[in-house]
């Protein structure tokens, strides 16, 4: 009989080892909670940018600020994750992309991706 | 009488309905809003001021933060339910989220028809 080696069972978040598709879906949560807190934030920012043009002034004053500027590009990462992760888990939905290669390999894509357009725009906006 | 049925797997369907009706509506709204901004490109105060002057730039950013609290209030409520146990608790930060999240629709209306 074929004898297997003992395997560890456990919940200890820092000890499991999250697959790529897990690291997806909990950054999608993450990503979805920073972008949550940042809704008053950025009303208050478009308030600013549309009320006058003394307003407009103000807006591109905080803009300019390198501190405001990183957290924009925190929270463009947290919307190109959570857009591109949302159409992942859509595509999921009718079926595209179950197999475990291939989920294993559009989870890259979608972390990727999430990177290099927030590395993009980052260059744009600073 | 109404025959009510409280567990299975169709519970809670209409919260994952509404969570992918607006992730589409906002994708479409986001897609539309960088047309938009590459065709005009706005560089000053007028000219972006001008972007939401017409009622259908008005209406359909109504759309998109409608969709996008809607799509809070779901995402919020499957965070506290797996986190937040007592009760109490979770039904208290319910509250605060919708609360949060109508008064934060009103004032985007509100900035929205503020423009002229």
């Amino acid at each position: 009989m074929l004898k297997r080696a003992p395997r560890p069972k456990y919940l200890d978040v820092v000890r499991i080892r999250l697959p790529v598709p897990g690291l997806v879906s909990i950054l999608h949560r993450i990503s979805g909670l920073g972008l949550f807190f940042a809704i008053p934030f950025l009303l208050w920012l478009f308030q600013l940018s549309i009320s006058s043009p003394d307003n407009y002034v103000r807006y591109r004053a905080v803009f300019a600020h390198p501190i405001a500027k990183l957290i924009l590009i925190g929270l463009l990462w947290a919307l190109f994750h959570h857009l591109f992760a949302g159409i992942r888990f859509l595509l999921m939905d009718v079926h595209v992309g179950l197999e475990l290669q291939r989920t294993r390999a559009n989870s890259v894509i979608v972390l990727v991706a999430a990177v290099v357009c927030t590395i993009a725009c980052g260059v744009l906006l600073w | 009488m109404v025959n009510r049925v409280i567990v299975g797997a169709h519970y809670g369907l209409r919260g994952w309905m509404v969570q992918r009706v607006s992730a589409v509506v906002m994708a479409l709204y986001v897609l539309l809003f960088v047309a938009i901004l590459l065709f005009a490109r706005p560089t000053n105060f007028g000219e972006w001021r001008a972007l939401f002057a017409g009622q259908a730039m008005k209406l359909a950013t109504l759309l998109f933060v409608a969709s996008l609290i809607l799509h809070s209030w779901v995402g919020m409520r499957d965070i506290l339910m797996d986190y937040a146990k007592p009760t109490g608790l979770r039904l208290a930060l319910e509250i605060l989220v919708a609360v949060l999240l109508a008064a934060w629709l009103f004032w985007a209306a509100q900035i929205l028809w503020s423009v002229g």
